[in-house]
């Protein structure tokens, strides 16, 4: 399932978007790696153990991610270097 | 030699008329239907005051949002340029600008010569500007001085999980619903601007010292906010409405200065 | 303000001649949205009842609500009642269902059942959120994408037009479709801002009507933004309050170049009615264990 969390406002469009179909036997370190707790692990509505935005970050993952998306360009997200399976990627 | 800056915000005309580069007029007007009627408006009140004609300007930069409704300019400069500008002008350790409008909230790194480094911008979304706490203080039907006086009197932090301004008003509806203290409602509502903000503002790096300018400047709930969330207090400038029209008159001055214009 | 322009008709509907005493399965679906309620009740996986209502300031109370008002007339209580699925945002708010299931999977679930096997993209538009869901030809999610955080391409974003331009919000998409001539759409994306645009344009004269069409323009290109987002696979089909609104559903179906299934069945129930389903298959799922 291809799961886009986040949002489309006047100021742009912010989603990270999660494979889950490849986030299955995945140990999860996207969620360690996320400085800012913004990943957790959830229990889908077909029972499966997957990698989702937590609830509280999602109508604002634009500040969220802020920290680590610097005006002059930053490092690699930590939470995409995490990710072994190659299941996440960011719109922006 | 006169020079004037005028900046055409989304809700305020702000004129400021420098004398041999000293302030001598600040004139404010809202913006309204008719930016460009409204901007004339402002600046002829200015130069009224000023006691000086059109002609007695050796130059006139414009800079807002609607900078090209003042076809007369001489010259422009981004909102962000002229923010830099006259922020460093007052205060010349200067490093970081917050400019908080009612439309869009900038965070600036500059110089010490009042240049731009680096910038990041909320924009075209109210949540992240004054139109926020405008549209909660209308909720709750109070101006919005007292609206940001009644924020500091609030006795605990309750959460908003709206963040958007029109699911906001429904929320602080329901929170007046549930007898939650006015006080409160309105913290809530100040540092959950506050705190985009300053996200915002950490994408280009906070240093010190950290001004703090905008019409929304002038909420003392949202300063308090601010530096809440900074974990600092920042330095707010005197009127700081006028602040990116001095940046533009500045500018201005300087043209005419370097000879720019003959 | 007297008028209450974006009050739209609360209603409830149940079909006589379904006999629920007969020893089917009685399954109930309660979406508890942030701006309007569903309850729907199956017999056998045969609708039954529903009712479609505000949500009042206490989300378990109108849980309540819509449940009663979806069995007045029928003889049920709650207990009669195998299972009870509640769902809708935050979904802790239905507090004597069995289980909670999330908006997403009960609208594709209910999207099924109501537009068929075939059906592969759901838009729906709620109250405060816009949904766009993929899923396969048993109503499962393969793809979802929801935006509740800004108002833009909601109905809420609707009401607020509708009520400065004084307009009952059921009236919305006819007038708007009324015009000669199609406007350009609103520039702005936040409703705040798009208000103060669309005041302005009043004071230049702009008729109600035309500046009805450049908002319904503009929210129908938002929603075609955020699908593509997720691309639409055909078959296509829409639920939700906005459904009902022709302004924004037949732009929106002209920027998408694509059409969309009909049904016969309420577009506001599909999250409710998908709740009802997933009942249904855990009550038997419980038995055969």
């Amino acid at each position: 399932m291809l799961a886009h969390y986040g949002y489309k406002d006047g100021s742009g469009d912010y989603f990270i978007v999660i494979d889950t179909d490849r986030c299955l036997d995945c140990p999860g370190m996207c969620i360690e790696a996320c400085p800012a707790g913004v990943l957790d692990r959830i229990e889908d509505d077909y029972g499966d153990s997957v990698a989702a935005v937590a609830e509280g970050h999602r109508k604002k993952i634009k500040y969220s991610c802020a920290p680590c998306k610097p005006t002059g360009g930053g490092a690699a997200l930590p939470c995409l270097k995490a990710c072994s399976p190659g299941a996440m990627t960011h719109s922006w | 030699m006169f020079t004037a800056g005028i900046d055409v915000g989304a809700k305020a005309i702000k004129v400021v008329v420098l004398k041999d580069g000293a302030v001598a007029v600040r004139r404010l007007g809202l913006t309204g239907f008719e930016p460009r009627e409204s901007t004339l408006k402002v600046f002829e009140q200015a130069l009224r005051e000023a006691g000086i004609s059109r002609k007695e300007l050796a130059f006139v930069v414009a800079t807002g949002g609607g900078r090209k409704e003042v076809d007369f300019a001489d010259g422009e400069i981004t909102e962000v340029g002229g923010a830099a500008k006259g922020s460093v002008f007052c205060f010349p350790t200067a490093k970081t600008v917050i400019d908080v409008g009612a439309e869009e909230g900038r965070g600036i790194r500059c110089d010490s010569a009042g240049k731009v480094v680096d910038f990041e911008i909320n924009e075209k979304c109210a949540a992240g500007a004054g139109a926020f706490t405008e549209a909660m203080s209308r909720a709750l039907e109070m101006p919005i001085e007292e609206f940001g006086a009644l924020s500091l009197k609030s006795t605990q932090a309750i959460p908003m999980n709206a963040q958007c301004a029109v699911f906001a008003e429904s929320e602080v509806v329901s929170l007046i619903h549930a007898k939650t203290p006015k006080a409160d409602i309105a913290r809530a509502v100040h540092d959950a601007v506050a705190s985009r903000i300053v996200s915002m503002v950490r994408k280009v790096g906070v240093e010190k010292d950290v001004v703090l300018i905008g019409g929304v400047a002038r909420n003392v709930g949202f300063i308090d906010a601010m530096n809440r969330s900074l974990g600092f207090d920042v330095i707010v400038a005197d009127d700081p409405e006028y602040i990116g029209a001095l940046g533009a008159a500045l500018v201005a001055h300087e043209s005419v200065s370097h000879g720019r214009k003959s | 303000m007297t008028a209450e322009y974006w009050r739209w008709k609360e209603y409830n509907w149940r079909d006589e001649a379904i006999e629920w005493r007969n020893g089917g399965v009685v399954s109930a679906g309660v979406d508890v949205g942030s701006v309007s309620s569903q309850a729907v009740i199956m017999v056998d996986g045969k609708l039954y009842a529903y009712s479609n209502m505000r949500t009042g300031s206490d989300s378990p109370v109108s849980a309540q609500k819509a449940i009663d008002w979806a069995m007045e007339g029928t003889g049920l209580g709650l207990k009669d009642i195998h299972f009870i699925v509640g769902t809708g945002y935050g979904r802790v708010n239905v507090p004597f269902a069995h289980k909670s299931i999330t908006e997403i999977a009960c609208h594709a679930r209910g999207g099924n059942f109501m537009y068929g096997p075939r059906v592969r993209t759901i838009l729906d538009m709620g109250g405060q959120d816009c949904k766009a869901i993929h899923c396969d030809e048993r109503g499962k999610v393969t793809a979802f994408l929801m935006n509740d955080k800004c108002a833009a391409g909601t109905g809420r974003g609707m009401e607020v037009f509708a009520d400065l331009l004084q307009v009952p919000i059921e009236e919305v998409g006819d007038l708007s479709l009324s015009v000669g001539e199609e406007p350009e759409p609103v520039s702005s994306t936040c409703v705040i801002f798009a208000k103060s645009e669309a005041a302005s344009l009043l004071r230049k004269g702009w008729e109600k009507n035309t500046v009805l069409a450049a908002y319904c323009s503009a929210m129908a290109h938002r929603v075609a933004t955020l699908l593509e987002r997720l691309g639409v696979q055909k078959e296509f089909a829409i639920t939700g309050g906005i459904a009902k609104n022709r302004g924004v559903v037949k732009r929106l179906l002209d920027e998408l170049k694509v059409e969309s299934l009909t049904t016969t069945y309420d577009q506001q129930i599909a999250g409710a009615l998908g709740a009802a389903l997933f009942a249904k298959a855990l009550h038997e799922k419980s038995k055969a264990n």
